[in-house]
């Protein structure tokens, strides 16, 4: 079952020893039933909460206050959709527009400069290459935060503020990708096949676009995945950089809405309704590259 | 010259590798390391000259402010702000509270999925996982919604039994938003736990069944500790994005007053920058939470290492 996952080969970087399922014989009643029943209990307490947004953006403001939470009042959630859509001549989807162009900016290039780099202190030899490694790990440990304000001082010290550089810059910093990309190219391109490129005469950069980067695919793509679900859900930088409302993501641009909710309930409706469409691509790419995340998280933490 | 050194580079002695030199490297280095340079170093070198630095007023405080050298003047000042260090004493009772209940969490669910006897785990783990495909603002508005009294189903049935909840006021928010970090994730090292459970030899396994060991016996006397190098890693970050708290509170305040504008020290510094506009005092302040981390991760670190020699 989950086995299988681990030994496909996108998934091969942990290398795990194949454990084949147990057979069933052991295992009574009881204990079949306490161990799912907590595991059904543990899965409930996760959905629950996405269900009821599920729910309630399908509520009108009085629907949302009048009826039970898990059942249809009115079915409102086409009305619920028109309003976020027209609101301010149709900043929402600007805003998921930009969070789109962010979050994949990040994922496709910073993806691809990590790759390169975890590729060059996998298979290059030069000098002072551990040290250098030792200070990727270091940008691994800096809490993201530590760094927004003095980058906002930065950019504002050149103009760059409230520009989409202020964002686009720093989403191609992702030392953690450096440190996966090192361990997928360690496991998925052997040195033989860029010893037999370099006979047959190709130069490094010929053997890495034709042989290390297609061989490194599913690395890449686990690491764009992440970055840009990092960057999707990055909070702090975008409302610390961008001040005018059309160039915000929409992460930023909910939380403004919601603010406005305290005082005008009417926007109750539109929150949730928005929320629920921001979350749809998030979750829809999870569950198509399912294999990519878990081989990722796997690399990470137990190499 | 990017493949001279490449042809020169089987002359060399170590060079049973392809491609060695150091140009074709820092061909494919200089990428990353330029954004590093600008995204990182540079940031963090800025914000400890910044914090060295205070914008002074001469005489009765008219005229143009003057920056000045003060030394350790801002960290002083940052440690005797009330809000600051309540701050980090609230982002302590936050840790106690949340890193328990986080990583038991995930580290008892993860022995659960790979217990023989579990069914659908391919199911269970996309189940757990799924708070994470919800970024952390939304995480924060739903939570938010079912903690607000006449929206929430929760409040409405605690109702039904009797009991009158605000999960909102003063004593509650915190571990309210703990609540918050430990659905986001806890299914995160779900996964990470049970992979390393995956990578546990089935021979051992199936010894200790020979020898009468029954399931709990094996999760916790075999497994558990041939998880224990997976699970400091999980701590060590976890400890790294824990003292990061920002999003969830700074949603949770704009739904209840009992989050104030400096709740924890992240929010600190984001309140002294921006709407105190005391950017040094920012800047120390971000250097201490950084610091902290590094502290942190650093014992955590030297005590696993410690406890795997063991």
């Amino acid at each position: 079952m989950s086995t299988d996952t681990l030994t496909r080969p996108g998934t091969t970087a942990t290398k795990p020893t194949p454990r084949e399922k147990p057979p069933a014989r052991q295992g009574g009643f009881a204990s079949k039933l306490s161990v799912n029943g907590l595991l059904i209990l543990g899965s409930a307490y996760m959905v629950v909460p996405v269900l009821w947004l599920l729910f309630a953006s399908t509520k009108n403001a009085a629907d949302l206050y009048g009826t039970s939470a898990y059942s249809f009042g009115s079915f409102a959630l086409f009305e619920n959709i028109s309003a976020v859509a027209a609101k301010d001549g149709g900043i929402f989807f600007r805003w998921m527009g930009n969070s789109v162009l962010y979050a994949g900016f990040g994922a496709v290039f910073g993806g691809l400069i990590s790759v390169m780099a975890g590729y060059a202190f996998d298979k290059f030899q030069f000098r002072g290459k551990n040290s250098l490694f030792g200070f990727v790990l270091v940008g691994v440990l800096v809490p993201n935060t530590a760094t927004v304000l003095p980058m906002y001082l930065l950019a504002s010290l050149v103009g760059m503020t409230n520009t989409v550089w202020a964002i686009l810059i720093p989403v191609l910093c992702n030392p953690f990708g450096v440190y996966l990309a090192r361990v997928y190219a360690a496991s998925y391109v052997p040195m033989e096949t860029l010893e037999a490129a370099r006979m047959d005469g190709a130069g490094p950069i010929r053997s890495f676009c034709s042989l290390g980067l297609p061989m490194m695919m599913p690395g890449y793509v686990t690491i764009a995945l992440f970055q840009f679900v990092g960057v999707w859900n990055n909070f702090m930088l975008p409302l610390v950089m961008l001040q005018d409302q059309q160039l915000l993501p929409v992460s930023v641009g909910i939380s403004i809405w919601q603010g406005y909710a305290v005082p005008q309930p009417e926007f109750v409706p539109m929150v949730i309704t928005g929320s629920l469409l921001s979350v749809i691509p998030l979750l829809v790419a999870f569950i198509l590259l399912q294999r990519f995340w878990k081989s990722g998280l796997t690399a990470g933490a137990v190499k | 010259m990017a493949s001279q050194a490449f042809i020169n580079g089987p002359r060399r002695r170590r060079s049973a590798a392809s491609g060695t030199g150091g140009r074709t490297a820092a061909l494919f280095l200089v990428p990353f390391f330029v954004v590093f340079a600008v995204a990182m170093v540079a940031p963090v070198v800025y914000s400890i000259v910044l914090s060295f630095y205070a914008q002074q007023k001469s005489g009765l405080g008219f005229g143009e402010a003057k920056t000045a050298f003060v030394g350790l003047e801002n960290f002083v000042q940052v440690f005797q702000s009330e809000s600051f260090v309540g701050g980090i004493a609230r982002l302590a009772l936050y840790c106690l509270i949340y890193i328990p209940c986080m990583v038991g969490g995930a580290v008892v669910f993860a022995l659960l999925l790979d217990a023989t006897v579990a069914r659908a785990r391919k199911l269970f783990q996309l189940l757990v996982f799924l708070p994470h495909a919800v970024p952390g603002v939304i995480a924060a508005l739903i939570w938010a919604y079912l903690y607000t009294p006449g929206i929430s189903p929760l409040v409405q049935v605690l109702q039904g039994g009797g009991l009158q909840i605000n999960f909102l006021d003063a004593h509650l928010v915190l571990p309210a938003i703990v609540n918050i970090g430990v659905w986001e994730w806890t299914g995160y090292n779900v996964i990470i736990l049970f992979t390393a459970l995956q990578a546990v030899p089935r021979e051992i396994l199936e010894a200790a069944r020979v020898d009468g060991a029954g399931e709990v016996r094996m999760a916790l006397s075999i497994k558990f500790p041939l998880i224990l190098p997976a699970l400091s890693v999980i701590m060590v970050f976890t400890i790294i994005g824990t003292l990061q708290l920002f999003t969830e509170p700074s949603i949770i305040a704009k739904a209840t007053s009992s989050v104030t504008s400096t709740w924890v020290p992240n929010l600190w510094a984001y309140d002294a920058a921006f709407i105190r506009h005391n950017l040094n005092q920012a800047a120390a302040a971000s250097i201490i939470i950084a610091g902290l981390a590094a502290l942190l991760s650093l014992v955590v670190t030297r005590f696993s290492s410690r406890m795997n020699k063991a």
